[in-house]
């Protein structure tokens, strides 16, 4: 990082401030439980403040007026909090005349994106990997000046809500491509990917029983592409053939490889399942928002 | 249709007879030496025409019979509007049904399956024949298209030795010491594995019945001296291990003959008690398959009514007009039983090919989880037949009740519902609703709806989740977030934040 950076304290805009000015912001930046609670996941929330920040668009948040999506109770079958925290939601995206909703969450995304039009709620919903996307597309964020990722071995671990519930695949990929990192695919990756095991509020309760725990099954797959480990890749189960990975041959990595995520459920089980298999001195879990801000040099 | 002494004549004779004089003349009959000019021959009305015409009737009148029972199984589900976005309801049922689109995920099986599929479309063009032959008593009747004739009994004939050989090929993926791996499972119990093995043997006595036809027939006609429309790669080679005898030759035709239709009708008729039955029901089931992205789970809009006058006292619920994915007045939330379940969920019942697909790329059943969503669908069949009369001439409960459920000591019997009567709630909480079921199925089977259906109906009507969940709604309730944080602290995150000044 260069040293003549000098760093500035963000006091992050909040809706309730711009209407009091009686302006309204570009974007509603929709933070989510977890990027608001979640340890782990506040430093991804914090990271997508950093870009948003350096690129100067016109965002806000709702901080305290924010609450859950409702997706959790409605994946459990409980329609009838669902409903209740959308309507909440709803009043309040209608109380600022919100139109456009950025978040890191997926669950956040495809709830309001597409379960809240049916309540009313029609907004234009986008996920941070199309944002950030759009920003390094449009120049916006060149990726320089930071920590460098050139030949880093990263693998991109699809979230079921951002890829098979709504078909995004390229845009969290180009964002890792622009990294210039050594990108390896898993075999179940894309419409194919397994799930991380949070999903379907299986994120509050423990699993039922059985051989294994979903995280640690993913998270075995993505060691064995990042390590190369073609004797562990030739177990792997339920993927379908014509997805073949792009799996390179072993090679020494010695500057520790990426599991990269979008998604705060996604981070915390593939986080688990590195410290199950106890791999945290060489591979790390990141958010996409985390290696851009990064890889940009914005961390302060 | 007229008849000069012994032979009737049809305006098609007409029309071909010019082409006949001009050139190509005894092309298209089978007994030359009694005309002058080619028509088709047409005894008369026999006895034998007759009882092809009863035995037609009865095998295409029995399959109505039970397509008409099966229909009204699936009309017990509840009403979803499925109507409009035709031209995209088409565009998909191309691609995935009849271009077979889903099933290329898999390549192997795909081309097995490509051949047994593109070889039963083309040589039912020939029954076609076989139906009119039948009920006329014309023989090969299609054979006054001549070089077009020849082209189809010559792909029949191909397409029907590929056929064995694919299905030869499947036989052994199933019935090896070590199956594939989706061929096996709790649900693949007695019968289901009957079933598969029946239907290739069927395909292969079909297939042979094909051969022994036109092996005779060829034969027959070498030994009268005739020429036989069309052209026979496998049949002419086949023809050489037959007797020389006429009669016999003629008997055998006559068996082949009668096989192939007979097997064709009885094999009709056992599609509905069959997985098979997905030759037909693979194309509605796609045509009504959701379009709206995988993500989106149904609104329940009696909920939201109650929600919304909750809120504003001077709400008045309007009569609904469902929305596609939109449940039209329940008198239950969520599904305690099939008639709970939308019509759609039901169709899918009905058109799973219980390829396991689903089951295999499940990450419950993955890491040893009961669930398997291949065992939800066969499960709603199934209650549905025990429901609703079993619409089967051939019921599959003959082979007992073990042939069909584990022995369930451990279910509820009293409430034999699908929900704890089949599918147990520790099934329906392992799911991750990760859709990975649905972007499997070949025939855009969602389990995924009846599964969050289902789990509907443990929470809303019998308060019955796992106490974590319990946790995580009053969590949510009182916190507005599933952890018990408070909400004054939500916006701590952005405390001491500092971003890095480029220069
Ligand atoms: C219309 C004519 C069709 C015929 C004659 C036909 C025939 C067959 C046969 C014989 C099998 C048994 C193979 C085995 O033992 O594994 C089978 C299985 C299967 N069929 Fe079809 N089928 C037809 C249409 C379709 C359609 C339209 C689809 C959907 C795209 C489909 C999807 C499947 C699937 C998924 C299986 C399970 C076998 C596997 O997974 O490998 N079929 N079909
Ligand atoms: S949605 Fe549920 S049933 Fe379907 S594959 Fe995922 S976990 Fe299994
Ligand atoms: S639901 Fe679909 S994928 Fe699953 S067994 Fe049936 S046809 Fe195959």
């Amino acid at each position: 990082m260069a040293e003549q950076t000098a760093k500035r304290q963000i006091a992050v805009p909040l809706m309730s401030d711009f209407a009091a000015r009686g302006e309204e912001p570009e974007v509603l930046f929709w933070v989510g439980c977890a990027g608001a609670f979640d340890d782990r996941y506040k430093r991804v929330t914090r990271a997508f403040v950093r870009i948003l920040e350096h690129v100067g668009v016109k965002y806000a948040v709702l901080g305290m007026e924010e609450t859950c999506t409702g997706d959790p109770a409605k994946r459990a079958g409980n329609e009838f909090l669902f409903q209740m925290q959308a309507m909440q939601n709803i009043t309040t995206f209608e109380g600022y005349n919100v139109k456009k909703i950025v978040t890191a969450c997926p669950h956040c995304f495809n709830t309001i994106k597409n379960e809240y039009p049916a309540l009313g709620g029609n907004y234009e919903v986008i996920h941070h990997s199309t944002f950030l996307q759009q920003l390094i597309d449009g120049g916006r964020v060149k990726l320089e000046g930071g920590e460098a990722y050139k030949g880093r071995r990263i693998t991109f671990h699809d979230s079921c809500y951002l890829g098979r519930a709504n078909n995004i695949y390229e845009a969290p990929r180009a964002v890792l491509e622009a990294l210039d990192a050594d990108l390896v695919e898993m075999k179940r990756s894309k419409a194919n990917g397994l799930c991380c095991g949070a999903g379907g509020a299986q994120m509050w309760k423990e699993p039922e029983p059985g051989k294994k725990d979903v995280n640690v099954e993913r998270t075995e797959e993505a060691l064995a592409t990042l390590d190369g480990n073609a004797e562990a890749l030739a177990h792997i189960q339920g993927k379908e053939s014509g997805n073949e990975g792009a799996t390179p041959a072993p090679k020494q990595n010695n500057q520790g490889s990426i599991i990269a995520v979008g998604c705060p459920f996604c981070m915390t089980m593939m986080a688990d399942g590195v410290k199950n298999k106890e791999r945290e001195n060489n591979v790390q879990v990141f958010d996409l928002a985390e290696l851009v801000a990064s890889a940009e040099g914005l961390n302060a | 249709m007229f008849f000069v002494g012994k032979f009737a004549y049809s305006k098609i004779t007409d029309i071909i007879r010019p082409k006949n004089l001009s050139g190509k003349k005894g092309k298209f009959v089978r007994h030359n030496e009694y005309f002058s000019v080619p028509p088709i021959p047409l005894h008369p009305v026999t006895i034998q025409n007759i009882i092809f015409l009863l035995v037609v009737l009865a095998g295409f009148g029995l399959f109505a019979w039970q397509v008409r029972k099966i229909r009204a199984n699936i009309s017990h589900g509840r009403d979803r509007d499925m109507s409009g976005d035709v031209g995209e309801r088409l565009k998909k049922t191309l691609l995935v049904a009849f271009g077979q689109q889903k099933m290329f995920k898999r390549i192997t099986p795909a081309l097995l399956h490509l051949v047994v599929y593109v070889g039963f479309i083309v040589i039912n063009i020939e029954v076609i024949e076989i139906l009119i032959d039948g009920l006329f008593g014309t023989h090969r009747v299609l054979g006054f298209a001549g070089g077009f004739y020849s082209a189809l009994t010559a792909t029949n004939e191909v397409l029907g030795a590929l056929v064995i050989v694919a299905v030869a090929a499947f036989w052994w993926r199933r019935n090896r010491a070590e199956p594939v791996r989706r061929f096996r499972g709790t649900e693949m119990r007695a019968w289901p594995k009957l079933d598969a093995n029946i239907i290739l043997y069927v395909e292969v006595v079909l297939m042979v019945a094909l051969f022994v036809m036109n092996a005779a027939d060829l034969k027959l006609h070498q030994v009268e001296g005739a020429t036989l429309p069309g052209a026979f790669p496998i049949g002419s080679w086949l023809a050489g291990f037959l007797p020389d005898n006429a009669t016999t030759l003629h008997v055998l035709e006559r068996v082949g003959w009668w096989a192939h239709i007979v097997g064709i009708l009885l094999f009709l008729n056992y599609l509905p008690s069959s997985k098979h039955f997905h030759i037909i029901m693979a194309f509605p089931n796609v045509y009504f398959s959701r379009l709206m992205p995988q993500g989106q789970f149904s609104n329940v809009d009696s909920i939201t009514h109650e929600v919304k006058a909750m809120m504003d006292p001077t709400y008045q619920v309007p009569t609904p007009p469902a929305s596609e994915g939109a449940e039209a007045a329940p008198t239950t939330f969520g599904a305690k039983d099939v008639n709970d379940l939308a019509w759609t969920n039901l169709l899918n019942a009905y058109s799973c090919t219980e390829c396991g697909r689903c089951t295999s790329v499940c990450p419950a059943n993955l890491t040893g989880k009961l669930l398997s969503p291949r065992k939800i669908i066969m499960d709603t069949r199934d209650r549905m037949e025990e429901k609703y009369n079993s619409p089967l001439i051939f019921d599959p409960a003959l082979y007992g009740p073990a042939a069909k459920h584990e022995p369930q000591e451990q279910l509820d019997k009293e409430n034999h519902t699908l929900l704890r009567g089949y599918v147990t709630p520790e099934e329906l909480w392992a799911c991750t609703t990760c859709n990975a079921c649905v972007e499997a199925c070949p025939v855009n089977i969602n389990p995924l709806e009846s599964i969050i259906e289902m789990r509907r109906f443990l929470v809303l009507e019998e308060s019955a989740a796992p106490n974590s969940l319990n946790v995580m709604f009053s969590n949510i309730e009182n916190n507005g977030a599933p952890w018990a944080f408070s909400p004054s602290d939500r916006f701590n995150w952005a405390d001491e934040l500092y971003v890095a000044e480029k220069a």
